[in-house]
């Protein structure tokens, strides 16, 4: 069971991921996001992976994916909340998502985001 | 030989070590196993071990490391190994078969007939060969236990992960890291990394004796598995010699900043989360 939900803050879109997330689902919030950032026009992504126990390696594509398709629509992709285990298996696996902008919480990623001091 | 004559020359060897005990302490007494102790610590150990071995033979266990009459000579092959473990290894250790020597020149001197000479002789070899083998396992078994304790002291000393400011933690990494302990680093600083919000972690790796590739993986992994997770890693304390071999063996740590001591990475890391330390202009006046 997966729930993912996209909440537009301002011109950012938080996406909270909850439970596993089969391949299917990666790919349908894969599309959703980007059309949501196309219409939209958001300028930053926000995807909170603190409910996530397992990344495995399609994830980590598709969110490296997420994080290519939002660039080339002028959007900044951050990852937020990743959990020790599941930092330690992917760099187990050799997936270090190169490129890819990380946070500790929400409010980090949206600090980031709006490139103000990096300050809690 | 038939039991009734085992059991016959078992007396008569007892009987033997019961006639002779003060010769056969005073002969032992001057061994290397006993010449480092005391005169009269030695001569109430040999004497101990000299009864231990004498029920030993009469009960008939001589080939028997657990038998009854080894358990009361514990207490005294305690002793030993625990001399041994003291000392250098090898030829220092006390070995109980020079104990052999002059016990079987003082039964061959009893003027007996040929064949209880020798059945004797093969009795008092087995019961001081099992007498060896007890002591082996007393000190490999405290050995083992050494062993067991200090392993996780070490792991427990291995990783301490310090705040140093709000957001700013350390681990300071100490000595050799082998897989093991890496792992826990690792883990413990990750997880403190959640549980402090850390923004920055710095890896000091002034303790640690040597960096080969596998340490500087695993350094880098590190490094890694703290981005993924929004915490930004510096490693501080790469002493000039041992940046050297790590450019020699082709080592990079790619994108991973690197400082030569801890108060450049602590400079750095109150950089990162937008703070700076300067005089104080009160103080000064």
């Amino acid at each position: 069971m997966s729930a993912t939900s996209v909440v537009e803050l301002q011109d950012v879109l938080l996406v909270t991921i909850q439970g596993e997330l089969t391949d299917e689902d990666a790919m349908a919030l894969q599309e959703e996001l980007t059309t949501n950032v196309a219409r939209s026009s958001a300028r930053g992504v926000l995807i909170d992976v603190s409910g996530l126990d397992l990344v495995d390696s399609f994830l980590a594509r598709t969110l490296h994916d997420i994080a290519g398709a939002s660039a080339l629509l002028a959007a900044e992709t951050v990852v937020v909340g990743m959990r020790p285990e599941v930092a330690i298996t992917l760099v187990e696996l050799g997936l270090t998502l190169p490129g890819l902008g990380t946070a500790l919480t929400v409010a980090d990623g949206l600090d980031r985001l709006n490139g103000s001091a990096r300050r809690r | 030989m038939t039991a009734g004559t085992g059991q016959t020359i078992r007396d008569r060897v007892a009987q033997f070590l019961k006639e002779n005990r003060s010769d056969i302490e005073r002969a032992w007494a001057a061994t290397p196993v006993f010449t480092a102790r005391r005169p009269a610590d030695a001569a109430e150990e040999c004497a101990e071990l000299l009864t231990g071995l004498r029920h030993v033979i009469e009960t008939g266990g001589e080939e028997d490391p657990s038998a009854d009459g080894l358990a009361t000579v514990r207490p005294v092959l305690a002793s030993l190994a625990a001399r041994s473990a003291g000392g250098p290894s090898g030829s220092d250790r006390p070995d109980v078969t020079v104990l052999k020597g002059p016990l079987l020149r003082l039964w061959r001197e009893q003027d007996l007939p040929e064949d209880i000479v020798h059945s004797g002789d093969l009795v008092l070899s087995n019961v001081l060969n099992t007498l060896r083998i007890a002591l082996l396992e007393i000190e490999l078994s405290a050995g083992a236990e050494t062993i067991l304790a200090q392993r996780a002291q070490l792991t427990e000393l291995s990783t301490p992960v310090i705040k140093l400011w709000d957001g700013i933690l350390a681990i300071p990494l100490i000595g050799t890291l082998d897989s093991t302990r890496g792992q826990v680093a690792t883990e413990s600083l990750l997880e403190q990394i959640v549980a402090h919000q850390a923004r920055v972690a710095i890896l000091d790796i002034t303790g640690v004796t040597a960096v080969d590739t596998l340490v500087a993986q695993h350094l880098l992994k590190t490094a890694v598995a703290a981005r993924l997770m929004g915490a930004e890693c510096i490693i501080s304390g790469i002493r000039p010699q041992i940046a050297q071999t790590m450019v020699q063996l082709g080592i990079d740590l790619g994108e991973v900043a690197t400082r030569a001591t801890l108060a450049d990475a602590f400079a750095r890391a109150l950089g990162i989360i937008g703070l700076t330390v300067r005089p104080d202009e009160r103080a000064a006046g």
